[in-house]
């Protein structure tokens, strides 16, 4: 790899040991890929992946230390993916002393590394930084040392920057030293699709089940979709940001997708056309019977499949204030028609923090509150990775959680119905 | 006997029994739960892969396509490294993807006492060869041989 006199000379331990050790982990991750020189990071912030203090991944903490201890510190502020723990979630005494005691023991600890390494504000906690809420939104066309699947999809897709999907770790790399490898998304030729998915569906697709069926399929490729702008129309409007949130966590958690693109709606897409295909691109044609073949190949891993659902978690990827608000809508019309005046489950809303403060100060915050539902800042995924949850039959409309752990996914429409009408299936 | 030459993405020399995944290797569903609760073998925990769900991986020649899922990945794998839980090597059919090489170079980088070679490009002939339970040797110029 070609460095700049810069870039050589901290390699070469000018800036100390551990500064050329970060040097040296980027230049081997470039040089992995065939990368031939390093490009400036150019967003205003970073967003990191690992949040969370779990005792058993003293290794990270470790390492971190070493960063902090040599000076190595992050040449960007940055948020972080979501806390695991929230005393609002509900969790019986047991699952609290496993939380607090054996799980997430070196919380605090690993916050005030992070706050040391270069964190936004001290709640800067969320795996949807780019909300408007939250400020950590890149511009079209900067360069990213991002990690969080769901985060980089989504910066690359429908904001236009440009991310590999970078690793835990390795994402503070490239802020310490302020470059990272040109390869792959981030170049001209590595955001060219291999994919042509077409959308042939009756009605509007499930965002997280059509991105789990054309991750599994595409795997780590670049779709070009076509199809989707019938049901999402031509602009970026927030119904469609949410969908296309939504829709790419679960083609990243499902597959390894890192950009895609949708016909007459993303940035890219509406740029470039089909010049953004590449030389034989393959073809994938998603129809109704294919989404439900998808949806019927989950595996119920419950330990009694007949279960009454006794958790629910919608927000993941942390939910918008545009889906907070349309759920509270829906939540209370079928509350009503069912003749129930609280959810009939137990039941979690996520969102950021900064996007729960903006709920509560609308009218929803009340109504929401009203019927039950219980709004949290918490990663669901870091919350059920315990033996304990994970032998309670937990419900979902998350692609991405079904993925991770034990729970049960459904769509918007069988939630909505679960968790208003009760009973043991949509 | 077979020999297959791929690209040395991490160096060393091992030789392991293999165990086999056609599908993406998800490193965070599969090794999250054994880091966590101690289990030394590293069980596959990941429910959408019945190639390896429920085989250790600890000290086994993982034969692989590439990983996916979630960008904590290479974090998970460098733990495991850190904690010795690591497979013996990572035999990658494809190009390596990002995450693991971030797993691999961050173990390879930041541990001293601690080896996990990764060797990719290797075909998809590798992934058809080779099975569960054979014995395969790697060198440190990316030649596997599989008895």
């Amino acid at each position: 790899m070609k460095l700049t006199e810069q870039q050589q000379a901290i390699l070469d331990g000018e800036k100390g040991e551990t500064m050329a050790k970060v040097m040296k982990t980027l230049v081997m991750y470039g040089e992995a890929f065939g990368a031939e020189t390093m490009i400036p990071v150019t967003s205003k912030y970073n967003h990191l992946v690992t949040s969370f203090g779990l005792g058993v991944i003293a290794p990270v903490y470790d390492l971190m230390e070493k960063l902090i201890q040599a000076g190595a510190l992050s040449s960007q502020q940055f948020s972080a993916d979501p806390r695991p723990v929230d005393k609002n979630v509900p969790a019986n005494l047991l699952q609290n002393l496993v939380f607090d005691k054996f799980m997430y023991n070196k919380q605090d600890y690993y916050e005030g590394q992070l706050q040391k390494l270069g964190l936004m504000e001290k709640d800067a906690f969320t795996c949807t930084c780019y909300m408007d809420e939250v400020g950590n939104k890149p511009e079209k066309g900067d360069i990213l040392s991002w990690s969080e699947s769901s985060a980089v999809v989504y910066a690359n897709s429908v904001l236009g920057a440009r991310c590999n999907r970078n690793s835990g770790i390795m994402d503070l790399m490239g802020a310490i030293v302020g470059c990272v490898p040109y390869f792959g998304l981030l170049t001209d030729e590595g955001r060219k699709a291999t994919w042509i998915v077409k959308v042939e569906t009756s009605k509007k697709p499930e965002a997280q089940l059509l991105g789990s069926a054309i991750g599994m399929k595409v795997m780590e490729d670049v779709p070009y979709i076509v199809g989707l702008d019938k049901w999402l129309g031509t602009e970026l409007d927030d119904a469609a940001c949410t969908y296309l949130k939504d829709f790419g966590a679960a083609t990243a958690s499902n597959g390894a997708v890192g950009l895609y693109h949708v016909e007459n709606l993303t940035p890219e897409a509406k740029e470039q056309k089909e010049a953004l295909l590449a030389e034989d691109a393959k073809t994938y044609v998603i129809d109704d019977a294919e989404l439900e073949r998808v949806k019927a190949g989950y595996p119920i891993v419950w330990k009694h499949p007949n279960a009454k659902p006794k958790l629910c978690f919608v927000g993941c990827p942390h939910m918008s204030l545009e889906q907070l608000k349309k759920w509270t809508d829906n939540i209370e019309a079928r509350l009503k028609k069912y003749g129930n005046s609280k959810v009939v489950i137990p039941t979690v809303f996520t969102a950021a923090p900064a996007v729960l403060r903006e709920f509560e100060k609308t009218s929803y915050a009340d109504r929401l509150r009203e019927t039950g539902v219980i709004t949290s800042y918490i990663c669901p995924l870091m919350y059920m990775n315990n033996p304990l949850c994970a032998n309670m039959p937990v419900v979902t409309s998350s692609n991405k959680l079904r993925t991770y752990t034990t729970a049960r996914y459904f769509t918007d429409s069988e939630i909505l119905t679960l968790i208003t009408r009760g009973g043991r299936s949509a | 006997m077979r020999e297959f030459q791929g690209r040395v993405v991490t160096p060393g020399t091992a030789r392991a029994e293999a165990v086999v995944t056609h599908g993406g290797f998800n490193t965070l569903a599969s090794l999250q739960k054994s880091l966590q609760f101690g289990d030394k073998t590293a069980k596959c925990n990941d429910q959408n892969n019945p190639d390896l769900y429920g085989k250790p991986l600890a000290g086994y020649a993982l034969c692989l396509p590439q990983t996916i899922g979630s960008t904590t990945g290479g974090m998970v794998l460098y733990c495991a490294c850190a904690m010795k839980r690591q497979p013996a090597c990572m035999l990658f059919a494809n190009q390596i993807d990002s995450l693991a090489a971030a797993g691999a170079i961050l173990a390879d980088v930041w541990l001293d006492d601690v080896k996990m070679p990764v060797i990719d490009c290797l075909g998809e002939e590798f992934l058809e060869y080779v099975k569960d339970g054979m014995m395969i040797a790697i060198g440190e110029d990316g030649k596997v041989t599989v008895e």
